[in-house]
């Protein structure tokens, strides 16, 4: 076990530069999460705005909130933008992955700590012009898969679709140099620069006539869209692999099993002793969803025309996944068999994490048949899918690892009761909301509709319902943070008692400034 | 319900099985039609597919259902197991943890049961999907164009008469029609005919999508796709562009009308008369509506 001393001793070299050099020239790990997690709540704000009005929207026929389905298209691929870049992916790669890998590898700070300021000081103008392409024109109304013809010059002719490309052109930035720093985000390094490209090309043609996907210059609008999901689906595995880790680290702490383990850079370091249930299958379990999520983008095509041959290929690589993916979800169940659990909030949004993540596994496999696709791609169905994997499943982990770190982030704990009514609020709301979309998906509702046919009423009503309770939740997490750095009672160390033997419970709550000044030892 | 009721029994899961079943009644089976005419287009509270009017859907259907009921009892046993580790291994319950971390048999039977249960499902997935492909004998041709924000129907094989289907605004509705999903010509095929469609794209891409008869192809500038449809029952089958196209994305229905052979020999006579011949004497399957347009828009850009 790592040497306890440090959680004092460290105290009296806490010098803390002044707040412009500091919070704007920074080049501390922890002080940059910090940043991180702050801008994703701030776009979370932000998207889950939007995503109340679309509910609003949609919760009877007719159009209410929004003038035309342009600007219901913008909005709608302004909330799908701001989600999968700004807010999911900042608070687990750049807000957790920041602040507690160095930590929990016992390394001073990230290895390239001013390319880490600059990864996120992008983010920034990032977003603003994203929410700036809102307002110009028409709006970058395309959905946030911008397929060409309609995201090219001649059907979105305004600068705003201009300034979106341009915002996801800074945003794959600042994912490339965060990584850079991650060793095992290197998924993103393989999947972000094909995005850069598929834009770029996309940017030359609106604006420096060129015809990479424009069909009358010989381009092939297709190409894109096989450019777009190399990237893109990569990207949502990106997304959930750092949840995957979180949630084995937590399951693990929590029913003493020892040690706990599990950010996925973590199972790069050597310090742990004894794993979770199935350490090798686990680790190798990601590994193969890391890799096998690169050969199976084309399951978001099945309908382009693609040969026979190319589909089967495409249908039986994504049913490969779930095999992985159900190692895993057995892997953490046989974590918990026999444990000794306490049903902390970050355990039930764990716990919580595998059952949802079930279920839109499972989903996920009815999807995969190309067969079945036919009468499912691009309905409501495909909507709750990968709503169940990413809002429920990557908004659950980043739950999960708030209330887990918290006490180690800011030095006070949260109130245990509010955290649980918040978990159970969430729960309810985000099923209500997405679950009946299997329904309405099953009946044929296409997607990115802001009006529909009044026999697709009552699902949609019941959505809409289950949203406002999600957005209600939202903003009582809110009201528990600001609770937890008002009053919150003081954490200890090791708030999490003999499961938390990782190296961020050794050190103090919250830790200095410069967290190892010596390498620490491990015995 | 009482076959389902029954079956479940059988699985000897009892009374969870049962509710389950009662939901999934909905979620899963399609309903056959009785009525003479039949009209697929969603239902209010509707929870599975839409009925089924040809052969293509009936499959996808009955593959969906199979596929349905393993991943519920997969989702079923995760939610027992979890349930059960919650109530059975919490702390009061349970002080000192097990320090059990590795079974090699349980690790094996999680990675290769699951491998079992994909074959289960690859092999029909792959009928269903080769079934649909195409057409093996294809009694005559329709050429699919969305645009925005309307279809264009072509029969290439009746003469190459071509006509556009636009939505019917709410104020001109008649009786029975449907707000968001009627339109003024629909396309009309001979119930029981299998038919080539070749869809073609025209400005940005759309989606021809109907439900009850299983099909869903994009329409693609530049390129050609092919695909098929039969509808084995006369009735009015509805769907709605699937690909965001702009600002009225929402407001493109279909309509495919199936009526019997005699009834569609007339409609074809009179739709003859009605509409232009598409093109001239060009061939519709090509492209060429497509590229001419394309090239209307470069020139315009200049």
């Amino acid at each position: 076990m790592a040497n306890p001393s440090y959680a004092h001793h460290d105290d009296h070299h806490d010098h803390k530069p002044g707040f412009v050099s500091r919070w704007f020239f920074s080049t501390n790990h922890k002080d940059i999460g910090t940043l991180y997690i702050i801008f994703s709540l701030v776009a979370a704000v932000v998207g889950i705005g939007i995503s109340l009005l679309m509910r609003l929207e949609l919760m009877y026929p007719g159009m209410q909130i929004f003038s035309d389905g342009q600007m219901w298209n913008a909005y709608i691929s302004a909330h799908g933008l701001i989600m999968v870049f700004f807010v999911v992916m900042p608070a687990l790669i750049g807000g957790f992955g920041n602040w507690f890998v160095p930590i929990m590898i016992g390394a001073p700070d990230m290895a390239f700590p001013r390319m880490n300021n600059i990864s996120f000081w992008l983010l920034v103008p990032a977003f603003m012009l994203l929410a700036a392409s809102l307002f110009v024109g028409e709006g970058p109304g395309a959905g946030w898969t911008i397929y060409p013809p309609l995201s090219d010059s001649t059907f979105h002719s305004g600068p705003a679709m201009d300034l979106a490309l341009f915002s996801l052109h800074l945003a794959g930035a600042s994912s490339i140099m965060g990584a850079a720093n991650l060793v095992t985000a290197f998924l993103l390094l393989l999947a972000v620069p094909v995005l850069a490209g598929a834009i770029t090309m996309l940017i030359t043609d609106r604006n420096f006539g060129t015809a990479f996907f424009r069909p009358e210059g010989g381009g092939d609008p297709v190409l894109f869209q096989h450019l777009f999901w190399f990237f893109g689906h990569p990207e949502v595995y990106i997304m959930i692999l750092p949840g995957f880790g979180i949630i084995s680290h937590i399951i693990s702490t929590f029913i003493l099993i020892l040690p706990g383990f599990g950010m996925i850079s973590h199972i790069v370091s050597t310090f742990s002793k004894k794993p979770v249930f199935g350490y090798l299958g686990m680790a190798y379990a990601m590994v193969a969803i890391g890799g096998i999520g690169f050969v199976v983008w084309a399951h978001h095509m099945f309908t382009v025309g693609l040969s026979l041959q190319t589909q089967s290929y495409f249908v039986f690589a994504t049913m490969v996944i779930a095999v992985p993916t159900g190692v895993k979800i057995f892997s953490w169940i046989a974590t918990m068999w026999g444990g000794s659990m306490r049903l902390d909030t970050p355990m039930l949004f764990a716990i919580g994490f595998i059952f949802l993540f079930t279920v839109g596994g499972v989903t996920g496999v009815v999807l995969a048949n190309a067969g079945i696709d036919q009468v499912l791609h691009n309905t409501y169905y495909v909507v709750a899918h990968f709503h169940y994997v990413l809002s429920l499943g990557a908004v659950f982990s980043i739950y999960a690892g708030f209330y887990y770190w918290i006490g180690k982030m800011c030095g006070r704990q949260y109130p245990e009761t509010l955290g649980k009514v918040h978990f159970w609020m969430t729960f309810i709301g985000v099923n209500l909301t997405f679950f009946p979309m299997h329904f309405s998906g099953n009946q044929g509702m296409p997607r990115r509709y802001p009006d529909y046919p009044e026999a697709f009423w009552g699902w949609n009503y019941v959505a809409s319902i289950g949203s406002l309770i999600s957005v209600a939740s939202f903003l009582f997490f809110f009201y528990i943070v600001w609770v937890t750095l008002r009053s919150g009672a003081k954490a200890a160390a090791n708030p999490w008692g003999a499961g938390a033997t990782t190296l961020e419970w050794q050190v103090a709550s919250p830790p200095p400034f410069h967290t190892f000044e010596e390498i620490p030892r491990m015995r | 319900m009482k076959v389902f009721m029954a079956k479940c029994r059988a699985f000897g899961l009892g009374k969870l099985m049962a509710g389950v079943a009662a939901l999934a009644m909905g979620l899963v089976l399609a309903v056959p039609a009785l009525a003479e005419s039949m009209v697929g287009a969603p239902a209010p509270w509707g929870m599975g597919l839409q009925p089924s009017g040809g052969v293509i859907k009936e499959r996808i259907s009955s593959f969906n259902s199979m596929v349905f009921w393993i991943i519920t009892v997969i989702t079923i046993f995760v939610l027992i197991l979890l349930a059960y580790c919650v109530w059975r291994f919490r702390e009061e319950r349970n002080p000192v943890p097990s320090t059990t971390s590795h079974h090699t048999g349980l690790e094996i039977a999680w990675t290769v049961i699951p491998v079992l249960i994909l074959l289960v499902i690859a092999i029909p997935s792959f009928r269903l999907l080769y079934f649909q492909d195409r057409a093996v004998d294809a009694d005559m041709t329709i050429t699919v164009q969305g645009r925005q924000w309307y279809w264009n129907y072509t029969y290439a094989d009746h003469g190459n008469f071509t006509f556009d289907s636009y939505p019917i605004q709410e104020a001109d509705l008649k009786p029975g029609q449907i707000f968001k999903l009627s339109v003024d010509n629909e396309l009309v095929i001979p119930v029981g005919a299998s038919i080539r469609v070749l869809t073609t794209g025209h400005d940005v891409i759309h989606s021809f999508f109907v439900p009850a008869l299983g099909i869903q192809k994009y329409t693609i500038p530049g390129r050609t796709l092919e695909t098929w449809m039969r509808a084995d029952r006369p009735g009015i089958f509805y769907g709605q562009c699937n690909q965001i196209c702009g600002t009225n994305h929402w407001f493109m229905p279909i309509a495919v009308r199936a009526v019997p052979r005699a009834e569609f020999d007339t409609w074809v006579a009179d739709a003859q008369k009605r509409f232009a011949q598409a093109d001239g004497s060009a061939p519709v399957i090509a492209a060429a509506p497509a590229s001419q347009d394309s090239l209307q828009i470069a020139e315009a850009r200049r």
